[in-house]
């Protein structure tokens, strides 16, 4: 196929799985914004937030305060913020009107209905009166949007080039969720334990896994209290929770295998190598050397990864 | 003067045959109901997209506005017999054309036999002295023509069919004929149960069978792309569609490259030869090595691969001398001249200004021609009188003084009319024809073709471009209904 068609798909799905995480991210600091908090307290969630998805110079160059209003409407409705829903919203669908001869009838109106939808939802209507359901929305047009990917692409190279940057994208975002919190966590909560913030904690980490689908699966998986490393152990190691970075790694090999021949090995060796980490890697040893250097690390090599699937397919040469 | 309306009959002597069936079915709708449908209709075109963008208008965020077509509810009827003969007089005339075009390009026979001025051809700013001697496949140049018909009534008050225009660059417009046909089909399933419409839904393939064809290499799977300007062109929708349809890569400029005189495309597994170019670009951009320098939506080298005859395009480069207003007025003669029949279709009398005794006529008459310009597209930079003012008369009597051969003029034609939905509820408003002829082994095209409205009343301008809409265009299986 096209390699400018392939990069548009790839940079489609991207964007969706983007605006799907920025909502994830964001449902779970609002719930968290509304437990009973100490104002400095709650800006410093908002602040983790926008620095961990590198944004917070841009943000401040933009609004003075950091406060829940204007963070919510910076990540969701400021269309200079490229990172923005409705920035991410325009470019899923500006990248599949380029290539709306390469998608199903279905999966084209359903990207064009997402963002004629979108407009009204976040324009037409003040969505700060109730973030939450946007945030559904947001999630659920995503959803859609895979569903109809799985359900009436042919299952050939454009579908990997799609399924790559979904996978990608989350590989990335998770890390960043976990980071943010983890951070948070250690600053407020950790050393100084007492009972009130155990209980906290609680919801902290609980609001993690919702934000990820994954509270059930916790408990399925652990039948246990609720405890931080086995919080990373799931999102970082678990191959069959599908939000974690194993499991989009997983992903990322064997689409790459699709699409790959040998002569273009360097992506695919990249991306083994990381997915043998995440294969063998041990929550412990991981939490030994520090958890943020290890996401940093990881976030550094998913950022290659992205680069060489570029340079060997997407950028014409 | 005469009127003429598809559906009614003069001074309500009653109904046209063909719409009876139409008419009591239509009487038998509510208004809300049919209200109901246009607003189906819109939100099912915006869902899927089919929109056009505007030149030159912007959204307030500064993005390209994405316009809808307007669509009109009531379709244009052809009854079969009237269908028969326009079909077998766009075969003569496209037949013709591309003769004509074959001609000029390699002995100029009808130049030298006098039937056309020769500097009228290759003085013109369509002529491609490049294609001098050029050979093409099976001597086909316009593989895809969009022929412009009208009806107006003769001096009896009956309708009579009338070539305004031949289209042979890069037609567009058949997108909204099948897309139409489908919404129809969708609204008003129960009218196809009552009135056998002839299908047109298998276009795409007989434009694949036509583009395989073209292909110069003797290869049992030729590649073939959609080549676009990309998706701020005005026609992006209908680009990507075909290329859907057919199954086919919808590339850009950018996509292409030419290495020892072959054109390949860049794809994830390297570069791809292509044999076969359906392109949606005009000539002056098709390659910077010989045409515009600064064009970027073309590919450097193309036209040495062309000349080579390793790679196809359609249509040709160079179709535009035989579609210029200038030498519309010959193609008659064209007829007779390689085909040795009389032409089946009309031709609407026209006024060369660049004759003497042409231009003092039509500066004579002003308030009452139609005047356009020679290389003119879309409607625009064109004169209706009837419909002018006095000032706009005035300006344009400029315009036409300062460069006579830029014009040609026409009688205004009183282009038929069909009832069609607008505010103030159903209403007559003027429509043309644009049947699609494929050109390849044999000349075919699918029955009908996409009807425009001009929407505002009293309008004869049916350029979506100007506020027109399309209709569904139906031709009748046989005269019986």
């Amino acid at each position: 196929m096209l390699s400018r068609t392939a990069d548009h798909l790839f940079w489609m799905s991207r964007y969706t799985e983007r605006a799907e995480n920025t909502a994830r991210m964001l449902d779970v600091s609002y719930q968290m914004s509304l437990l009973p908090q100490s104002a400095p307290v709650a800006q410093m969630g908002w602040q983790g937030l926008l620095s961990i998805c590198e944004l917070l110079p841009f943000y401040k160059s933009k609004y003075n305060e950091v406060t829940a209003a204007n963070v919510m409407r910076f990540m969701v409705s400021d269309e200079s913020n490229p990172s923005s829903i409705i920035s991410c919203l325009r470019s899923a669908r500006e990248n599949a009107r380029a290539v709306r001869g390469s998608l199903t009838t279905e999966l084209w109106e359903t990207q064009n209905q997402t963002w004629l939808e979108a407009q009204r939802h976040i324009h037409a209507h003040n969505f700060l009166d109730d973030p939450a359901k946007l945030f559904e929305w947001v999630k659920f047009r995503s959803h859609l949007s895979r569903g109809v990917t799985i359900g009436t692409m042919l299952k050939d190279e454009a579908r990997s080039f799609m399924r790559l940057g979904t996978y990608l994208e989350r590989g990335d975002n998770t890390a960043r969720l976990v980071d943010v919190k983890y951070k948070a966590i250690e600053s407020d909560f950790f050393g100084e334990a007492n009972g009130k913030d155990q209980e906290y904690d609680f919801y902290h980490w609980s609001a993690i896994l919702r934000s990820v689908s994954a509270f059930e699966i916790y408990r399925k998986v652990y039948r246990d209290v609720i405890r931080p490393d086995r919080v990373a152990e799931l999102l970082i190691l678990r191959s069959d929770m599908p939000r974690s970075l194993h499991a989009c790694m997983e992903e990322v090999v064997s689409n790459l295998s699709i699409v790959s021949d040998n002569l273009r090995s360097g992506t695919q060796h990249k991306a083994g190598k990381l997915l043998s980490e995440l294969k063998f890697g041990q929550i412990e040893e991981i939490m030994d050397t520090g958890l943020h250097a290890f996401l940093t690390q990881y976030l550094d090599k998913v950022n290659v990864i992205g680069e060489s699937i570029s340079a060997d397919f997407l950028v014409a040469s | 003067m005469h009127r003429f309306d598809e559906m009614h009959l003069e001074a309500n002597a009653g109904l046209r045959a063909h719409y009876q069936n139409y008419a009591d079915w239509l009487s038998r709708q509510q208004a809300e109901s049919m209200q109901a449908h246009r607003i189906e209709a819109e939100m099912i075109f915006r869902k899927v997209g089919i929109t056009f963008a505007v030149y030159g208008e912007k959204d307030e965020d500064g993005s390209g506005t994405e316009r809808l077509i307007p669509f009109d509810l009531i379709p244009r009827i052809i009854p079969a017999h009237e269908w028969h003969s326009l079909q077998r007089g766009l075969i003569q005339r496209v037949t013709a054309l591309n003769k004509f075009l074959h001609d000029v390009y390699h002995d100029q026979e009808i130049l030298k036999a006098g039937v056309i001025p020769t500097e009228q051809v290759t003085n013109n700013s369509q002529f491609r002295p490049e294609m001098m001697g050029v050979n093409v496949p099976s001597d086909i140049y316009s593989h895809i023509s969009g022929i412009d018909i009208v009806r107006a009534p003769n001096a009896q008050g009956e309708g009579e069919y009338y070539v305004l225009e031949d289209n042979l660059r890069v037609p567009s417009g058949v997108s909204y004929m099948l897309e139409d046909r489908k919404m129809m089909m969708r609204l008003f399933p129960e009218l196809f149960r009552s009135y056998s419409v002839a299908p047109v839904a298998h276009y795409p393939d007989l434009l694949l069978e036509t583009l395989r064809n073209a292909s110069p290499q003797d290869v049992e799977q030729p590649t073939v792309v959609v080549l676009t300007p990309g998706m701020f062109n005005s026609a992006y929708f209908e680009h990507a569609f075909l290329a859907q349809q057919m199954g086919l890569e919808l590339v850009e400029g950018q996509d292409l490259f030419v290495k020892d005189a072959y054109v390949y495309m860049r794809t994830t597994r390297g570069p791809k030869r292509i044999d076969v170019i359906y392109r949606r670009v005009d000539d002056d951009f098709l390659d910077p090595s010989v045409f515009l320098a600064n064009s970027t939506l073309g590919c450097s080298g193309l036209m040495e691969a062309y000349k080579a005859g390793h790679v196809a395009v359609c249509n040709a480069i160079g179709t535009g001398v035989a579609d210029d207003k200038s030498i519309y007025p010959f193609v008659p003669k064209m007829i007779e001249f390689y085909l040795g029949e009389k032409p089946i279709l009309n031709n609407v009398p026209t006024y060369t200004c660049r004759n003497a005794d042409d231009l003092k006529y039509t500066l004579a008459n002003l308030p009452d021609l139609v005047v356009k310009q020679v290389h003119g597209a879309g409607g625009y930079g064109m004169l209706v009188g009837p419909a002018s003012t006095q000032a706009e008369i005035a300006a344009f009597r400029e315009a036409l003084l300062a460069n006579p051969s830029n014009y040609v003029a026409q009688p205004t034609l009183s282009l038929s009319t069909c009832p069609t939905y607008v505010e103030s509820g159903v209403a007559p408003r003027h429509i043309d024809l644009r049947p699609f002829v494929l050109s390849g082994k044999t000349v075919q095209m699918v029955p009908g073709g996409l009807t425009r409205v001009a929407l505002k009343e009293g309008s004869l301008v049916v350029n979506s471009s100007q506020g027109g809409g399309t209709k569904d265009t139906w031709v009748l299986e046989s005269d019986r209904s």
